[in-house]
């Protein structure tokens, strides 16, 4: 830091990094796509970065024109256009010799639901993009609707009595691309986050990052709790954390200890699940099939008696 | 006189592609691509073509090729894709954010009728839709303005007093398919006609948002400075066209195209090429005696008003042909006209060749008839051009 004294201002310049998300942006308190930019911004380091932000709260953060809560280029988009004006630019940047990072950074309704085609699209082709998946369950801008990434047995403002679909599972659909590179990032596993983070800025072609970002106001838990809940939420087994290279080699990177308690403990712990009244015994199957299926892939041994 | 045989797609793609390769020394051409009939053939040309810093993506959807060259643009390359009909509808939500984020995209269309029912033969009512999107609309009476428009198109929308997508619109078949002598221009010249993009404000190393959430107030002045750039396309039109003429040795049509309208007691008023086969009306019509005039609205956006309504000064009875149907209206070029014309003027609306039929001459002389015999203005007409 240095400060120099002129006729009684103080002009003071801090040679910090000017954060990839700054302070004042409008973000709800607890919410986990904040952690998840900052993690962000702490593996991008002096990577050139330039970020694609859908429709979303993500492009609610971003803050009113002309003032930009994002430290870095940043271009909002149509809903389900990330994938492809991404596309654009990192041609762009390519036919300019230019080391341009350029990262979508988009909700689970622009992924999973309305960008689902151009998402597969530029992963089909290949495109020079990471994605960031940022994934609250839910249509937070709008107010919290269900998306295909809600999970069974929450409620939300258009499923009341609590989602009846399972949750899809997009890391298995990116996976299917045989993309470079595909993995889960928990906020509760910062070493192993930012890790992949920076594997993924590094690699060449379509990288994909699934974050599950805990959203106080739709899941309807207490803000200081999130990534209390993303622990919770690999502890159980819920959320597996796993990388995915070339579509076919599977990681599995932190273990579960698949506890009952950690389970019910999730889901006691957000109002959301209350009205469908689903219970640790209800999801469990579903994460035992998720999981014979994860480590067959990941080549360890699954014992004889659950196969099936 | 030299030239070749080319249809409109392929003067389209030859003159996105003279136009991607003069951007060599600037940022570069992005372009992406998907087919649709019958713009296939442009986008299939393009996809063959070696351009020197320049891409074409085939991507999955027409919304991602707008998409592909909204964010190619906002990168600062120079950008182009071609649609038709089902396509253009598909992309339009990001026909529109091009065009509010204030970035020089040219998209050729190949008019095609909006189905289901499938229909692929012209109809206006594809780039009529998006009339309000904010894009510059340029129609086509030939190929050799498919060209020249095309290269025109991107001096303007690169301008920096405009700043302003562009559309350049052909119709299905008619000029689409059509192989029609088009003189192409040499590299040389369309890189001194030409100059590198030179966009403000591109995505680059500045931490600066495109798009960011506007209050009522600032989109209050966003509007205003588009309208703005609209206005200004007339003058910066001048100047394309006296450079283009002084670079290429034709010069490309005003605004509004005239055809013996100074005398005529029935003025006749379409777009593309219903308009070249008016002038073909017009002749026999003055052979016979009958003082028939026409005028071709070339520049739909910004709408040429001045222009018309000094064009409609001292003419009684003037007819609005449309090749589209805003359902519930009538003829969307008749509803711009209708203010224009001296009070106490006659304007009827017709609309013929609604879903590709083959609008003749015979078709114009009726409507020249029908217009010369009326009283006063009815409800606009719509007539069967048949098959």
């Amino acid at each position: 830091m240095s400060e120099s004294a002129l006729a009684g201002i103080t002009e003071v310049t801090c040679p910090v990094q000017d954060p990839l998300l700054r302070p004042g942006n409008g973000n709800c308190g607890g919410c986990g796509m904040s952690s998840a930019l900052q993690f962000l911004g702490r593996a991008m380091e002096s990577r050139r970065l330039q970020v694609v932000i859908p429709a979303s709260c993500a492009a609610v953060a971003v803050g009113p024109f002309p003032y930009s809560a994002m430290g870095v280029p940043t271009i909002l988009t149509t809903f389900g256009s990330a994938p492809a004006v991404a596309t654009g630019m990192s041609i762009a940047a390519r036919l300019n010799g230019e080391d341009t990072r350029v990262v979508c950074w988009a909700g689970d309704g622009g992924t999973y639901d309305i960008g689902m085609a151009s998402l597969s699209g530029a992963a089909e082709r290949n495109e020079d993009i990471l994605y960031v998946c940022y994934d609250n369950e839910i249509y937070g801008n709008t107010g919290g609707q269900r998306s295909s990434a809600t999970p069974h047995g929450a409620a939300t403002s258009n499923t009341p009595r609590g989602k009846v679909e399972q949750k899809k599972d997009v890391l298995g659909i990116m996976a299917a691309h045989r993309i470079p590179y595909a993995a889960t990032v928990s906020l509760a596993h910062p070493a192993d986050a930012i890790r992949k983070m920076r594997r993924a800025l590094d690699l060449q072609g379509f990288r994909f990052l699934h974050v599950l970002a805990p959203c106080p106001t739709g899941w309807k838990s207490e803000p200081a709790l999130g990534i209390e809940l993303v622990r919770l939420a690999v502890r159980s087994g819920l959320f597996p954390v796993v990388e995915v290279v070339d579509g076919r080699k599977t990681t599995i990177n932190v273990e579960p200890d698949f506890s009952e308690e950690a389970l019910e403990l999730y889901l006691s712990l957000q109002r959301r699940f209350q009205k469908s009244e689903i219970g640790a015994a209800d999801l469990r199957p579903d994460i035992e099939r998720h999981w014979r299926d994860l480590r067959a892939r990941s080549g360890r041994i699954v014992p004889a008696d659950r196969e099936g | 006189m030299n030239g070749q045989l080319l249809s409109g797609n392929h003067a389209a793609a030859i003159g996105a592609t003279l136009a991607g390769r003069a951007n060599r020394t600037g940022r570069g051409f992005v372009s992406g691509v998907y087919p649709i009939t019958p713009s296939t053939e442009c986008m299939e040309l393009l996809c063959n073509q070696e351009i020197e810093k320049g891409h074409v993506v085939r991507v999955e959807s027409e919304h991602s090729a707008m998409a592909v060259c909204i964010g190619g643009a906002a990168s600062g390359a120079r950008t182009f894709t071609t649609s038709s009909s089902n396509g253009i509808a598909y992309m339009a939500e990001n026909v529109v954010a091009a065009a509010l984020l204030r970035l020089p995209v040219v998209m050729a269309a190949a008019n095609r009728t909006l189905g289901p029912p499938w229909n692929v033969w012209a109809d206006h009512g594809d780039t009529l839709m998006l009339r309000d999107s904010g894009w510059i609309q340029l129609y086509c009476a030939d190929n050799q303005e498919v060209l020249d428009t095309l290269l025109c198109a991107f001096r303007l929308a690169e301008d920096r007093r405009i700043l302003l997508p562009a559309l350049v619109c052909q119709e299905a078949f008619v000029l689409s398919h059509t192989m029609e002598r088009t003189i192409v221009p040499t590299q040389d010249q369309v890189d001194r006609f030409l100059p590198p993009l030179d966009l403000p404000a591109r995505l680059d190393r500045t931490a600066r948002v495109l798009g960011g959430i506007s209050v009522p107030h600032v989109t209050e002045v966003h509007r205003a400075q588009h309208q703005a750039a609209m206005d200004r396309t007339w003058e910066v039109y001048r100047e394309v066209q006296d450079e283009f003429e002084a670079v290429f040795g034709r010069r490309p049509a005003d605004p509004v195209v005239p055809y013996r309208a100074d005398d005529a007691d029935v003025l006749v008023v379409s777009m593309g090429t219903i308009a070249s086969t008016a002038e073909r009306a017009v002749d026999e019509a003055r052979a016979r005696g009958i003082r028939l005039g026409s005028l071709r609205v070339r520049t739909f956006r910004p709408f040429p008003a001045a222009l018309l309504a000094a064009a409609f000064r001292g003419r009684p009875r003037i007819a609005v042909i449309d090749r589209n149907v805003s359902l519930g209206f009538g003829g969307v070029l008749w509803g711009e006209c209708r203010g224009l014309a001296d009070p106490g003027a006659m304007v009827q609306g017709y609309m013929i060749g609604i879903g590709g039929g083959d609008v003749r001459p015979g078709h114009l002389l009726a409507i020249a008839e029908d217009a010369a015999s009326r009283g006063s203005a009815g409800t606009p007409v719509m007539m069967e051009a048949g098959a």
